[in-house]
């Protein structure tokens, strides 16, 4: 199935992040070829000291102090994140009618933060509900996120989220993509947000799933496609893109990173938690074909792996499944063996750590991996180092979630 | 407690709710909302702070009375005192 010819072709114009490794593309990209990863000791209500992808960046450069605190983590993300993309797009805001503007943010979940804290704060009060904090609905709104960025901006479209698991980040930018092409806005800030370190359910319930990462050195902590991985190591981050249609990027002059080639999105509809890799490789296959393209002309997967001993074996099957032993071009990395899971955050945080790779065809590698599982195999795996290529014009990026979720996103190298 | 007394115990909730406010020149007598960027769920953390850190109710009939530091001191500083007389 190819897209129809006749839609505007959209492309990424601009990149703001917080990643636990950076702040900023050049040094995030800096970080995933330095070998640099960003996990550390935080300390995590009722559960003590645990790993976890921390970010550093500064609230304070686009926030006021009393909207750090009546906002939420996940909102500050994406407003650092928001304003990051339209400064590195060059875009000026007052060239575009507010309204035309429209905020599409992938969450894994959002409002578990803000509930844990109000019942923690009322349990010091007898669990009286007195006093319970008149900010906790606007807090917990699923929308929250991204209603905090149209509020910092003033930007009156549709602004909104889209809850997908941990494929929402790349479901950010696939329904921008969708809006751009049926004319609804202007300019899209899209992508994914996480601020999942904040709540101790979200440790609490891969602890009891036997899903948590251990290790002594928080660096070494996650592993995908390493023997001795042993779980996630959760992180919060985000990642907002701006995307145009062509004509507009083209008539402003704008900075091309890439153009939206194709994707897929699939449910598995066989288990809330366990992936499907029948699925997984259908998700592939189906964003392949809606670029135009067959599995030969991607030459970067960037794999969801988490780092779960089955996770990673099955989407290694998928990928297999897809990819085989005929695609000698195609390289396949894990950015998660640096920042960890970003949720939300992860499926737009990891395309931006390959996008720079259509430039200086580096790809980053796959860090951690000592002792390679033999079920993970791959041809093309860049490990520990990274790997030199002769081409990158595709990049293929996939995320999964629970209750089934896939998707996967094809960027390609802009050519006029 | 004397009124001065309870204008700081007020000063020093509008300093952690509204932090990004210059209080070092807080009028008495103006209207607290005429002077600070306080909205009306500002208002509602002077109230919920008033009850966490000082045992004090506000009912919402009476929520004009805290309109001005003066106010506040009038209304708030028998409140004060009735407490630190039953404890």
């Amino acid at each position: 199935m190819r897209a129809p010819l006749n839609l505007p072709r959209i492309v990424i114009t601009g990149v703001g992040l917080t990643a636990p490794n950076g702040n900023s593309l050049p040094e995030f990209r800096r970080n995933l070829l330095a070998g640099v990863a960003g996990i550390e000791w935080l300390d995590v209500r009722y559960m003590g000291r645990l790993l976890a992808g921390v970010c550093h960046y500064d609230p304070l450069r686009y926030q006021k102090r009393k909207e750090v605190r009546v906002g939420t983590r996940a909102g500050s993300i994406s407003i650092w994140c928001a304003n990051e993309a339209i400064t590195d797009s060059g875009i000026a805001l007052a060239a575009f009618s507010r309204d035309r503007i429209g905020i599409y943010i992938g969450c894994t979940e959002h409002g578990n933060v803000e509930t844990e804290n109000e019942i923690f704060a009322i349990s010091k009060f007898n669990y009286d509900t007195k006093y319970w904090s008149h900010y906790h609905n606007p807090r917990t709104v699923a929308n929250n996120p991204a209603g905090e960025a149209s509020l910092n901006l003033g930007i009156t479209g549709p602004a909104y989220t889209i809850g997908a698991a941990c494929a929402a980040g790349n479901l950010g930018l696939i329904h921008a993509a969708q809006m751009l092409r049926l004319g609804e806005v202007d300019l899209a800030i899209c992508g994914g947000v996480s601020e999942s370190i904040h709540t101790f359910g979200i440790f609490a319930g891969f602890k009891s799933q036997g899903a948590l990462a251990t290790h002594e050195v928080p660096a070494k902590a996650s592993r995908p496609f390493d023997r001795a991985r042993n779980g996630i190591v959760v992180s919060e981050g985000g990642c907002l893109y701006t995307l145009e249609r062509l004509d507009d990027a083209l008539a402003r002059g704008a900075r091309i990173y890439g153009e939206i080639a194709g994707y897929g999105v699939l449910s598995d509809a066989s288990d809330y938690v366990l992936p499907n890799p029948v699925r997984q490789a259908e998700c592939i296959r189906k964003s392949i074909a809606h670029a135009g393209l067959a599995p030969q002309g991607i030459h970067i997967v960037n794999t969801h792996a988490t780092a779960t001993p089955l996770g990673d074996v099955q989407e290694c099957e998928a990928i297999r499944a897809v990819f085989g032993d005929g695609c000698p071009d195609t390289f396949i990395n894990n950015t998660k063996s640096f920042i960890g899971h970003c949720m939300g955050a992860a499926g737009a945080l990891e395309l931006a750590g390959n996008l720079p790779s259509f430039e200086d065809l580096v790809v980053h590698p796959t860090i951690n991996v000592d002792d390679l599982d033999p079920a993970c195999a791959l041809p093309g795996l860049v490990l520990n180092q990274p790997a030199k290529a002769g081409r990158v014009d595709t990049i293929l990026n996939n995320s999964f979630g629970m209750l089934g979720i896939n998707s996967t996103l094809i960027v390609r190298r802009f050519v006029a | 407690m004397t009124n001065d007394e309870c204008k700081k115990a007020v000063l020093d909730i509008i300093a952690d709710i509204a932090p990004d406010e210059d209080l070092s020149n807080v009028k008495p007598d103006v209207r607290l909302r005429d002077q600070l960027q306080l909205d009306s769920m500002d208002f509602l953390d002077i109230v919920m702070e008033l009850r966490k850190r000082h045992g004090i109710e506000v009912p919402e009939a009476d929520y004009v009375r805290l309109a001005s530091l003066d106010s506040c001191a009038e209304y708030l500083t028998p409140k004060f005192n009735a407490l630190a007389a039953k404890s």
